[in-house]
């Protein structure tokens, strides 16, 4: 990953929930492929279409809330989602997203419209909205996440590590 | 400063005294998983390159979310889980055990005190049984399987002490949408949510497990309850191994504590698309429904056939509706069977489905056309949630959902209960 992420942003509201980024019905399967072209679709039909590689979902409270399916960030991840951007995280999607290595950052994303570009700075840690020259700072992971993120995930944290190191 | 539940369990799981906000890593009594997230987890697992998991004496597979297979896809990944226990020397669940979460309590695979998690987000439910549980991801699952071990960040306890008593006709299912009504979809995010006061102790184990089981539709960690002589007695004939309760300090910090007098609740619908969106069962009289459906890990277990048999005796299911019963487990369809709760529904029109998921996660038996209403037992009624996003779902009570299934709309369980005790 480089310093700067940039991209176009889609825009939802609270409370997106894992079965609106992946429908229960297409879940039952290893073609992981196959899940982005269904990414969003109970919500906006024509989403995956609407989708290039590197473009933000940017959302509002509770992102990823209800099942703990893996296949949501799988989806994102394969649709070529640049990063996702929420005032706030479920929990459990939180993880599975940092454990896919899939960029995911908390920030204040109200004002955010769609089809803003976004730039995230890595290094300082802030996000800009290049339409409304807001900026924002990203709340700091976890420390532990932090070097799960860093080894691009949790399967090559654990095959450097063999165990969980939690920082002092 | 005294410790709450939660932190007594994870210190004991991680080697030292850890109150709210520590990151820990913790030792994992039981790692469950599924059909639906298993095979991702699998797939993670073999990229370590170990042959063996930690312990496969603490490892559960389920094949409950897709069963028996509705397709070939399913059917291989079903195949994959099979070949992986076998390999793996793991105990599975096969098609038509039942859910996950009722077969672990059930089989007494958790215990007070004990740390459970599995992929999926209703583990939760068996924090009834004392124990501090939640739902993970597939990676997640893949380290578990590595190390045995997870890490989590403590957190803090929001307790809420239920007083009063819950009127006849109204069940745990109709307090716990009250509930999390009352907190909403995010209300307990990153929270431990405790049950506590004399509703919960009189409520029967059943009643505990489908309370606790929807403590993630408020974001919650986990839900979880204080051990007494019910759950002491439901484990006597199923805990494998000794267990000690865990208990609250008497000056244990929670994030927050409600004292709610429930006296007069109602009872309760989550109206579409979301579990938070609860109103009295007076607000929605007379809505038409098409489909119901009694059954899942919140509501499939005998009590609550039982009560939607004692609804149903003798009478017939609306013609303008479809009632589809699914046991959470083979032993409650055996005990069903011989108690003549199944032939009293089947004899009033339900069509009955294996136990397992059913059509709640929207893969096969029983999806709903576009237009219709379902009013279901389950804990989602997001939209799509069964398979078809141009339907509705309302989430009630067995009860409200076995009335409403003789009159094709939604009724008031309660004329069916008046004069009698609860």
């Amino acid at each position: 990953m480089g310093q700067f992420l940039k991209g176009k942003a889609h825009v939802f509201g609270d409370d997106i929930n894992t079965d609106y980024i992946i429908a229960g019905k297409y879940t039952k399967t290893l073609d992981y492929g196959s899940l982005a072209s269904h990414l969003f679709e109970d919500l906006d039909p024509g989403f995956s279409k609407k989708v290039s590689p590197g473009d933000f979902i940017v959302a509002g409270e509770n992102f990823g809330c209800g099942s703990s399916r893996e296949q949501a960030p799988i989806a994102i991840k394969y649709a070529g989602i640049g990063a996702v951007l929420a005032r706030s995280f479920a929990r459990i999607f939180f993880r599975n997203a940092i454990n896919l290595g899939v960029p995911a950052f908390v920030c204040d994303t109200r004002g955010v419209e769609a089809g803003d570009e976004l730039e995230i700075d890595l290094s300082s840690q802030r996000v800009t909205n290049l339409r409304s020259k807001a900026v924002v700072p990203i709340k700091p992971l976890a420390p532990v996440m932090v070097g799960i993120i860093n080894e691009g995930g949790l399967v090559p944290y654990l095959k450097k590590h063999g165990d969980f190191k939690l920082p002092d | 400063m005294g410790r709450t539940v939660i932190e007594k369990i994870i210190s004991k799981h991680c080697g030292r005294d850890v109150t709210a906000g520590d990151f820990v890593v913790a030792e994992v009594d039981l790692a469950m998983s599924h059909d639906s997230t298993g095979p991702i987890a699998v797939e993670a697992f073999r990229k370590y390159g170990r042959g063996r998991v930690w312990d496969p004496s603490k490892v559960l597979f389920v094949l409950d979310h897709a069963t028996p297979s509705p397709n070939e896809r399913v059917s291989c990944l079903h195949s994959l889980l099979r070949e992986f226990v076998s390999e793996q020397a793991i105990r599975l669940y096969e098609v038509g055990d039942g859910v996950c979460h009722q077969l672990v309590v059930e089989k007494g695979h958790v215990r007070p005190g004990d740390f459970a998690v599995g992929t999926d987000s209703h583990t939760c439910t068996y924090g009834a049984l004392n124990a501090l549980s939640f739902g993970i991801g597939s990676t997640d699952m893949s380290g578990v399987l590595l190390t045995g071990k997870l890490w989590l960040k403590v957190p803090e306890v929001l307790k809420i002490i239920y007083s009063g008593r819950l009127a006849p006709g109204v069940f745990a299912k109709d307090l716990m949408l009250y509930t999390i009504g009352k907190i909403g979809a995010a209300g307990a995010d990153y929270l431990a949510l405790e049950f506590a006061g004399e509703v919960i102790r009189n409520m029967e184990m059943s009643d505990r497990l489908t309370m606790c089981n929807m403590s993630i539709e408020c974001g919650a960690k986990a839900g979880f309850m204080e051990a007494d002589e019910v759950t002491l007695s439901w484990l006597e004939e199923r805990a494998q191994g000794p267990f000690e309760p865990v208990f609250d300090d008497p000056d244990a910090a929670f994030s927050d504590l409600y004292e709610w007098d429930v006296s007069g609740l109602d009872p309760q619908v989550a109206r579409p698309h979301s579990v938070d969106n609860v109103v009295s069962v007076g607000e929605v009289l007379g809505t038409k429904i098409q489909q119901v459906f009694i059954g899942t890990c919140t509501n499939g277990r005998l009590d609550d056939l039982r009560v939607a048999a004692r609804i149903l005796e003798g009478r017939k299911v609306s013609k303008d509706v479809r009632l589809l019963v699914c046991p959470a487990s083979r032993g409650i369809m055996l005990e069903s069977m011989k108690e003549g709760i199944l032939p009293t529904l089947v004899e009033a029109g339900a069509t009955v489905i294996p136990p397992g998921c059913g059509p709640c996660p929207g893969t096969h038996q029983g999806i709903p056309s576009d237009g219709e209403r379902v009013l279901s037992t389950a804990n989602r009624n997001f939209k799509g949630r069964m398979g078809n996003n141009r339907a509705e779902i309302f989430l009630a009570s067995p009860a409200t959902c076995a009335a409403s299934a003789l009159e094709g709309r939604i009724v008031d369980p309660r004329e069916f209960f008046e004069g009698k005790g609860a």
